[in-house]
């Protein structure tokens, strides 16, 4: 006799290494199954820290599919709450962001506090002896941070956040130095949505061979000293990372990855010049002002980390998966909280040029994505290849499989954590 | 809106304002990028902005931001032919209407108006709604765009672009 268990298709069979089916995009029981044993199960980026800014701030976003509300309570605890009502499951919030006392359900009122406890119910006599407050608080998600970066789980069991960040939290350090000693604070974020699977996004982050075809009007519009910045196909320095558990770093600009090392061979670009020019007026020392200006572009690498978030260059790249082929991608440029405001300025108009619904660049990457979720719908079963450098990858010092910037090892890393997540019973 | 002046459709300035607002509509749906660039003022800013409220879009984070430098580059990278969703954008047909008059003088006339844009583009229809802003300056020598403000009713959501221009 058949179980059902056994009859359970066994999804983790469809990535082997080097190449995954075409059905990992389009099948609905896969991204139900991930769903489940994905987006329920391990670490799910919900915030930075500055986005939630105060006593009372909140925001709302998801985890997975499910909607949540990260607060920062009175004790300036972050909590992550799953935005339904214990009554009849209406959501409490809806407001992107905002700040508060605590969430009051629009349906028959039942009140929460910030971090999730059931603090009011009107007309409370019919409740007599059949509910007692304290065990309908809002369900609460375990919330760890690390660096500002706030990260939520379903899951109790869950590892703690640095050992899953693991080799990661290196380069979100590297990452981070942008910020020129300053706290890093989200400027403003550009949202998106494109007709296609989530991990065709996921793969995008650290694939640095679509770069030069994908964005060619990029690089034409951008100065010499920019272009020549991004142009890494030949560049050996320019490597990729698998650093286990999904994670993963493309280094586009070797010169730009650790922003304390400087051999002073950079030249700023031109275009820059009125900065550098207000800077010195305004009595900061030349040394400083190149730091300022180096960190422009922000670290010349993107860092994948499993499943839905990214350091990319200068802004974070989230990932929000609406249904197997509709995913939302929202891009969060970032700058520093102090220092000089004409370098967030500039920041904003960096970031304008190349990202959100009609930057230069997003639109075109965009434009790829949407085509390969309607090419994979044909033949469904046949492979989508990741396989690109395989025959160069070595070990770094550090341990890490490492290949050129253009290679697939990545794409191999978060598949292979895919596998492994799914396969799990 | 007590802002707002009567429409005046017999004020002949105001007709020449909406005249061209509805140039550009007519223009952008061609995907006439030259022509279109050449309605604005050297010193115009055409801006979408995210924050549905600020009117200092210089210091938030914007969808476009373009100064004539950057509206030079733009018509370059929709026109080239190097831009995968520039070569594949959507069709659009858009309407421009609702027109209410914020300022009008001799020199310069500020519209205010309602756009629903419909696109088209593999399979998929797509409405964007926006409230426009145009501040258009009059001279003999004929009138251009010195500012545009397209505040999509979706700006702070995922928006999708398909390639064309709101
Ligand atoms: S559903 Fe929330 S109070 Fe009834
Ligand atoms: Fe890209």
């Amino acid at each position: 006799m058949t179980s059902i268990e056994t009859a359970a298709p066994r999804f983790g069979d469809l990535a082997a290494g080097d190449r995954v089916a075409g059905q990992l995009y389009t099948d609905p029981e896969i991204f139900a199954e991930e769903m489940k044993k994905i987006f329920y199960r391990t670490w799910v980026w919900v915030a930075h820290e500055s986005e939630i800014p105060e006593a009372g701030s909140f925001k709302t976003t998801q985890v997975g599919d499910q909607p949540v509300i990260v607060t920062r309570d009175r004790k300036n605890t972050f909590n992550t709450l799953l935005n339904r009502c214990r009554h009849r499951g209406a959501t409490v919030c809806d407001q992107r962001t905002g700040k508060a006392n605590g969430f009051t359900c629009p349906y028959h009122n039942w009140s929460y506090t910030l971090d999730g406890r059931l603090r009011g119910i009107p007309y409370p006599d019919g409740y007599e002896g059949v509910v007692d407050k304290n065990d309908y608080p809002l369900q609460k998600l375990r919330t760890e941070s690390y660096l500002g970066m706030i990260w939520a789980t379903f899951n109790a069991d869950a590892e703690p956040l640095e050992d899953f960040l693991g080799d990661a939290k290196l380069w979100m350090e590297r990452f981070l130095k942008q910020s020129n000693g300053h706290p890093t604070k989200v400027l403003g974020s550009h949202k998106f949505r494109f007709r296609g699977n989530w991990k065709i996004q996921l793969e995008n982050t650290t694939d640095g061979y679509h770069f030069p075809m994908v964005h060619k009007s990029w690089m034409a519009s951008v100065d010499a000293e920019t272009a020549n910045m991004m142009s890494f196909m030949d560049d050996p320095a320019a490597e990729t990372h698998a650093l286990g558990n999904g994670h993963s770093v493309a280094i586009m600009a070797a010169s730009h990855a650790d922003l304390d090392i400087d051999d002073g061979t950079e030249e700023i670009q031109p275009r820059f010049q009125h900065l550098v020019d207000e800077l010195v007026a305004a009595g900061e020392p030349m040394d400083r002002v190149r730091r300022y200006m180096r960190s422009m572009h922000g670290c010349g690498f993107n860092l994948n980390m499993f499943p839905n978030v990214a350091m990319s260059s200068s802004f974070f790249r989230i990932l929000v998966p609406i249904s197997v082929d509709v995913t939302e991608v929202w891009h969060m440029a970032i700058g520093m909280d102090g220092g000089p405001e004409s370098i967030n300025r500039e920041r904003l108009r960096i970031h304008e040029h190349f990202q959100g619904p009609f930057g230069f660049g997003s639109p075109d990457d965009a434009e790829g994505w949407d085509r390969v979720q309607i090419g994979a719908g044909g033949n469904p079963t046949m492979p989508i290849l990741v396989n690109r450098g395989e025959g160069r990858e070595r070990i770094s010092d550090e341990g890490w499989p490492t290949a050129h910037v253009t290679d697939e090892t990545g794409m191999r890393e978060s598949y292979s954590m895919w596998k492994k997540m799914m396969s799990d019973v | 809106m007590s802002d707002t002046l009567t429409l005046g459709l017999t004020d002949t300035r105001v007709l020449r304002a909406i005249e061209l607002v509805w140039t550009e509509a007519t223009l952008l749906d061609a995907k006439d990028y030259l022509g279109w660039e050449a309605l604005y003022t050297d010193d115009a800013m055409y801006v979408i902005p995210i924050d549905p409220n600020t009117n200092d879009h210089e210091t938030s984070l914007n969808m476009v931001y373009d100064d004539k430098r950057m509206r030079r580059l733009r018509v370059e990278r929709m026109t080239q032919g190097y831009a995968p969703s520039a070569v594949a954008a959507a069709r659009t047909v858009r309407i421009v209407s609702r027109f209410t008059v914020a300022e009008v003088s001799d020199t310069v006339v500020t519209l205010r108006s309602a756009q629903i844009l419909n696109s088209f583009k593999r399979n998929a229809f797509a409405t964007v709604g926006a409230e426009l802003t145009h501040r258009i300056e009059l001279s003999p020598e004929g009138d251009k765009i010195a500012l545009k403000v397209a505040r999509l009713i979706d700006s702070e959501d995922a928006v999708s672009a398909s390639g064309f221009l709101v």
